[in-house]
């Protein structure tokens, strides 16, 4: 596993390269995505990076109609709604994400519980990339 | 500690005013409040709770300017920022200091002026107490992560859109009888202006049955985040809100009938997609428990509360989280009317945060106001019948990640 600091530059350079990843505390085995630098359930600085298989399944979910400047800059509006959600990764952690291949303007499509599978969405281009997390149904 | 002056400015939109303006007036309406007059000389330190004047004013260091403004210079003046919380934890940190020993009197206050900026830049703004790493790059908004709230609550419990709208229905009904209230209709009565409105001025005329079937059109009340949709929100809202608390023992130089606090709790919790459960919020339950404690009653003692909706599942899941209902009940309570103000346990008859409307940093302070209205028998149109022994009040910030409770008696 590659020596990188427990930082959210790290986690959005893994994002980057493809890679969910998260940190596995040692001495208690707690998994924490984003990762972190010490382990809130037991305190210890005794951390190593895990790659998650990037499956999960949906807790929660909103379909926006109303966002903030970054999503209106792609294009999203009152008439364009996006989803965003809460997911449970198969490891355990939840991380907030956009919920992609679901229909936004009928939300009551949407259902908890369904499966998910992690999707990387670039964004911007050379140094300017950036990756945002994003799942989509199986 | 003794609570023995309270007040606040009018809420609502004021091109022409500055958070200071509403500050000087809701001291004012404090001041007034004082059944033995206020010699404002005899206030040793200001506790100002302010989410962000930075942004939503360009101006930072809020407190000294307003102690400056109610002429309390050089008198220790400090901001507090929890969010939606700023004013309920300013409060706390007015009690703790009195506790201390190293003050008798404490002025504690919450200013926002917010409806400078367009709607987008204060949905980015408010965006900005949520996990700006995590959570926000999801696309997240406020109104977003309570509504993912309440697709897990009705997912879990059953509950439908109607009974959220059901809590609007309520509490712009209780606005309503506020004359300091942002909304002061009822939400039929917004429907009925609406459609008079629409027949002056020659336009189609809408053909709602009745409020129900209003809050169902789309064009009358759109989505903002499913299944949230406007009147579902608390609004963008200028205000500010001023109490005096003081050492219990002084309190007779200021009246003869204040309001005890008997009981502060305040707990922090994790990002919204951190946390185990989603239909509850953790740190409300883990204040309100510490607040039950320290003033030894239990939740079946309390007549009313003012809880904190922001958003309408807001409230539901709130009056569950201090005790009023099981998990799972809150919903129900709405439906069978046991929140309203005539009901066994009046919720937020101040029109709350949905109808009274949302000055982020001042909310926390106004929920007192109206708790020290209520308990004094001086609520006006909107008073609940019989004495009020007890009240509380449920302050959140964001998402929760701050919750403080504060209990009140009246002896």
């Amino acid at each position: 596993m590659p020596e990188r600091p427990f930082t959210n530059a790290s986690f959005n350079k893994f994002l980057n390269e493809g890679r969910l990843m998260g940190s596995k505390c040692k001495s208690c085995g707690a998994i924490y995505v984003p990762p972190r630098p010490l382990c809130p359930a037991c305190h210890s600085e005794e951390m190593e990076w895990v790659e998650m298989k990037g499956r999960g399944k949906l807790v929660a979910y909103t379909a926006i109609h109303i966002g903030p400047k970054i999503m209106i800059e792609e294009g999203y509006d009152r008439e364009h709604p996006y989803c965003a959600g809460i997911v449970e990764l198969e490891e355990g952690p939840r991380i907030s994400a956009r919920i992609v291949g679901v229909d936004a303007s009928h939300p009551e499509s949407i259902n908890i519980g369904m499966p998910l599978t992690v999707e990387f969405l670039e964004r911007g281009e050379g140094e300017e990339k950036r990756t945002f997390l994003a799942f989509r149904p199986e | 500690m003794a609570l023995v002056g309270a007040g606040m400015s009018k809420f609502g939109s004021f091109p022409e005013k500055t958070s200071r303006d509403l500050f000087v007036e809701a001291f004012w309406e404090m001041e007034a409040s004082v059944d033995k007059g206020l010699d404002p000389e005899v206030i040793e330190a200001i506790y100002v709770g302010n989410f962000s004047s930075d942004v939503f004013e360009g101006q930072v260091h809020t407190a000294p300017i307003m102690a400056d403004w109610l002429g309390l210079i050089p008198r220790p003046a400090t901001r507090v920022e929890d969010a939606c919380a700023s004013s309920g934890v300013a409060l706390r940190e007015g009690i703790i200091a009195i506790a201390s020993g190293l003050y008798d009197v404490v002025l504690v206050g919450g200013v926002e002026k917010m409806t400078n900026l367009p709607t987008e830049e204060v949905t980015d703004t408010l965006a900005m107490a949520g996990d700006r790493l995590y959570e926000i790059p999801a696309g997240f908004t406020f109104p977003g992560f309570y509504a993912a709230m309440a697709t897990a609550y009705m997912h879990k419990y059953g509950a439908t859109p109607e009974h959220l709208m059901k809590v609007a229905i309520k509490n712009h009904a209780n606005g309503a009888l506020n004359p300091k209230a942002q909304f002061n209709r009822s939400i039929a009565d917004i429907m009925t202006r609406k459609i008079a409105k629409a027949k002056a001025k020659g336009q189609p005329v809408p053909t709602w049955k009745d409020e129900w079937d209003f809050l169902h059109d789309e064009s009358a009340n759109p989505v903002i985040a499913w299944p949230l949709r406007l009147f579902d929100c608390s609004p963008i809202t200028d205000g500010a809100a001023c109490l005096l608390v003081v050492a219990a023992e002084r309190a007779k130089e200021f009246t003869d009938d204040p309001i005890y606090i008997i009981g502060s709790g305040q707990a922090s919790d994790y990002a919204l997609h951190d946390r185990a459960e989603l239909t509850s919020i953790n740190s409300a339950k883990i204040a309100a428990q510490i607040a039950y404690e320290m003033a030894g009653v239990k939740p079946e003692d309390i007549k009313l509360a003012e809880v904190h909706d922001c958003f309408t599942i807001a409230e539901i899941i709130g009056t569950e989280d201090i005790g009023f209902f099981a998990p799972g009940e809150g919903y129900k309570a709405v439906d069978e009317g046991l929140t309203l103000r005539d009901g066994p346990k009046p919720v937020n008859t101040s029109g709350g945060l949905k109808a009274k409307g949302h000055p982020v940093g001042a909310s926390g302070a106004a929920q007192v106001v109206e708790i020290w209205k209520q308990m004094r028998g001086e609520a006006g149109p909107r008073q609940v019948p019989g004495d009020i022994p007890l009240a509380l009040t449920h302050n959140v910030g964001a998402t929760g990640s701050t919750c403080v409770v504060h209990i009140f008696e009246r002896r």
